[in-house]
């Protein structure tokens, strides 16, 4: 009888741990992933090393002085002007020169505190309302936040009241009146679109027709088709002699009237979500159609919907660009304007991709926000 | 409204009519809610379009579609709309309206099928076991859905006429097109004599492969032999024309595009505002077809898959007889929505002047005639007919995809 030693454990085979486990499942596990791969790697190589030299390597960058939201950074005494730049890079130049343009438009230089406010507000209102989520008074400072945050935005930048130096419209510019018509369009159109929400539901006979031929038609047409509606004949339905109407108010309008109808389909969406026995319960208990709807319905009904809610705004944003065409001074039509100056001819590429680099950054953090927001009431049913 | 009345007289049977209890009643309530909706959006009406004529007439302008008829006296862009229409700045506005609804659905057509192609090879990818080709997939989604279509198109533009090189120093493919800050280089197709007859083959081809399918469907409902009709197909498509385009002595020559010393010569010219447009509204649209693909093919329950495998169905046979017929009853309508988008996109090439409708008709002759009301409306109805068009086949597809029940 022969007495056998336990072996010590073998470790597994090196192809069966770790990195190179990972590497064989994810990336070699059959020929044709294989090639995939080394397909995929190429295309890297193709892109990747051209986008950085040109962004950095190959870039200029120490010349000029740069204007951070109204305070000026100077690097050096160089004459910051296209010939300085090398031709094979970017000339990040151009943009810190610019950068005021970018951000007000033509907003007074000694006025730049004003717009920086309402910057910080803005940022303050993504910052404070996560944070507040277990204050018992949070529903209160939220309401307080929402109407107040328009009103001194509003007084903050067009000045009047015999408080601030009156700033026209038409200086407005940039980031700022990105912001400005994206969050007017958002408030505004909202209450409507909830409006047209109901009408479309109702059970009246001429109040769903009328909301029904406003949604579809709005959505049916582009964009553009309802800014120039706006733009040249929105004037002409007003009283006539009394009809000069601001340039930017006009944009809103249309842009308001648009949302609306995204907004008023989205929340139908959600009325439509809310079991019937919920209406019959109201009417049950002898509520009126307005208390029916302030307090059984909508609270519902916009908790389901919140999610798309934040998806059509993002649209929105989006779509703000387009005032561009209506000669309004976004930050996209920045890129024309500034290249436009004699000292940095032809330099629109470096203007696109900054703008491209605000804007994505702004819009895919906000796609984030609703992606998590899906994500936290749908999970609030199933658990 | 005398049955409402009596109605209501009908419910105080001890006090005869009582106003209070009209107030009340329900029916009479929405009638006159009603009827005040009514008044007040004729009201509105009345005031604009009042208004409306009388600033036309302080301000000049003229009323009606003669203007239609006028002389257009101004360049478009040569595309494909001004070879169809024949177009010259002799021709009427009605001309530029022809000319823009033709380029309007070239984009749409051409960027239909593109951001189709783009979004299915994406939204498969975005599905694929391999880490870097699904991350990669990832990264195009959400880069190009978070970027402004209008700066992506403005993007493009700028791209190929401030970046691409000139003429002389044109991007080569194998000579044969050639691409350049002024578009694209195609060989030019000249179809002679007998062509004709290279169409009518492959239309009968198409026809009669439809019969071969029926046929062969049916001998598989009867008798339970499956026949693989690919070779046939191929066969009917493709090899009837070419054997006719032999036979009757190759009537197609291309023209080739030949780099002269400054310029190229002969061949076919794709615009840059046509590529860039298109392109773009092709990256942009793919990457929402992408997610409807992508979400399509998760929406198929796993169970079914196992129980295709566990009936002995091949993973080809599986994937064709029951995950894509369920994954695109989810993908199709969102991606049918997303055609209707592009089309809509569309318009915005007036910033980069291609001479779609909204940038020829809608702009140029706007800026000339100064009938806002007329034109917009013309370019609107115009869109509306579109998205009619389209709700009508997302109707169809949606009548035609539902689950049968019994």
């Amino acid at each position: 009888m022969s007495v056998y030693d336990q072996q010590a454990t073998r470790k597994p085979p090196i192809s069966q741990i770790g990195a190179i486990l990972w590497l064989r499942t994810n990336l070699f596990s059959s020929w044709i992933n294989t090639v995939l791969t080394a397909t995929s790697l190429y295309f890297l190589y193709l892109m990747i090393p051209p986008l950085l030299d040109w962004m950095f390597f190959n870039a200029s960058f120490s010349f000029g002085t740069i204007n951070f939201f109204g305070f000026d950074i100077k690097f050096s005494e160089a004459m910051a002007t296209n010939t300085n730049c090398g031709r094979e890079g970017a000339c990040w130049p151009y943009i810190y020169e610019k950068l005021y343009m970018y951000t007000y438009g033509f907003y007074p230089r000694t006025e730049t505190w004003r717009p920086n406010i309402v910057f910080g507000l803005t940022a303050s209102l993504f910052v404070i309302i996560p944070l507040i989520k277990n204050y018992k008074y949070k529903n209160r400072v939220i309401l307080s936040m929402i109407v107040f945050y328009p009103i001194v935005s509003y007084v903050l930048i067009s000045g009047g009241f015999g408080l601030l130096p009156i700033v026209e419209t038409h200086q407005w510019g940039g980031l700022l009146l990105t912001l400005v018509i994206a969050s007017v369009g958002i408030i505004v159109s909202f209450p409507i679109g909830v409006v047209l929400a109901l009408g479309r539901q109702s059970k009246l006979r001429v109040i769903k027709l009328f909301s029904t031929l406003f949604i579809e038609f709005v959505r049916a047409v582009p964009l553009i088709t309802i800014l120039f509606m706006a733009s040249f004949v929105l004037p002409l339905f007003l009283e006539p002699g009394n009809n000069s109407i601001d340039k930017l108010l006009r944009a809103l309008v249309g842009i308001a009237l648009f949302q609306a109808a995204y907004f008023a389909e989205v929340v139908r969406g959600g009325l439509q979500a809310i079991p019937r026995g919920q209406y019959e319960a109201a009417d049950a208990i002898g509520l009126s159609y307005f208390q029916k709807n302030a307090l059984i319905v909508l609270p519902q009904a916009l908790k389901i919907s919140i999610p798309n809610i934040v998806g059509s705004s993002i649209s929105l944003f989006k779509d703000t660009t387009l005032v561009l065409i209506i000669g309004l001074l976004d930050m996209l039509a920045m890129v024309g304007l500034t290249t436009a100056d004699p000292y940095w001819l032809g330099r629109e590429t470096e203007g696109y991709v900054f703008v491209t680099i605000v804007m994505w950054v702004m819009l895919y953090s906000m796609s984030r926000y609703s992606r998590k927001l899906e994500l936290r009431f749908n999970t609030e049913n199933t658990n | 409204m005398k049955k409402i009345i009596l109605d209501s007289l009908g419910q105080s049977q001890h006090r005869g009519f009582n106003f209070r209890n009209l107030l009340y009643n329900n029916e009479a309530r929405a009638f006159f809610f009603q009827i005040a909706t009514l008044l007040i959006v004729i009201g509105l009406f009345y005031t604009a379009i009042g208004n409306l004529f009388e600033n036309i007439e302080a301000r000049g302008i003229h009323t009606g579609f003669s203007f239609l008829k006028n002389r257009a006296g101004f360049d478009i862009l040569p595309f494909l709309g001004n070879y169809v229409v024949d177009y010259t700045p002799e021709s009427p506005n009605l001309s530029v309206f022809y000319v823009g609804l033709i380029n309007t659905l070239v984009v749409a057509f051409i960027g239909i099928i593109l951001s189709t192609l783009i979004g299915l090879l994406i939204g498969i990818a975005r599905l694929s076991n391999n880490y870097l080709i699904s991350k990669l997939a990832g990264g195009y989604i959400e880069l190009f859905r978070n970027i402004p279509i209008l700066l992506q198109i403005l993007f493009w533009y700028n791209l190929f006429i401030n970046v691409f090189p000139n003429p002389k120093q044109s991007f080569s493919f194998f000579d044969l097109a050639f691409l350049n800050q002024r578009g694209l280089y195609l060989p030019k197709p000249i179809p002679e004599e007998g062509f004709l007859f290279v169409v009518l083959a492959f239309i009968i081809g198409i026809i009669a492969t439809y019969f071969v399918k029926r046929f062969y469907k049916k001998k598989h409902e009867l008798t339970g032999v499956h026949t693989s009709t690919w070779p046939i197909t191929l066969s009917l498509v493709i090899g009837l024309p070419i054997i006719v385009y032999l036979l009757s002595g190759s009537p197609l020559q291309f023209d080739f595009a030949i780099l002269g010393k400054f310029n190229l010569k002969g061949g076919m010219a794709v615009v840059p505002e046509f590529l860039a447009l298109t392109f773009a509204l092709s990256v942009y649209t793919a990457t929402y077809i992408a997610e409807a693909i992508r979400s399509g093919i998760e929406a198929v329950d796993k169970g079914q898959k196992e129980a295709a495998s566990a009936i002995g169905l091949s993973k080809i046979q599986s994937l064709k007889l029951i995950v894509l017929p369920q994954a695109l009853r989810v993908a199709i309508p969102p991606t049918i929505n997303q055609y209707l988008n592009l089309t809509k996109n569309s318009s915005l090439a007036t910033v980069i002047g291609y001479p779609e409708l909204m940038s020829t008709f809608g702009g140029t002759v706007l800026n000339q005639v100064g009938q806002a009301v007329e034109i917009l409306g013309m370019a609107m109805l115009v869109y509306l007919v579109i998205s009619l068009f389209i709700s009508l086949l997302l109707n169809y597809v949606n009548k035609k995809m539902a689950i049968q029940g019994r």
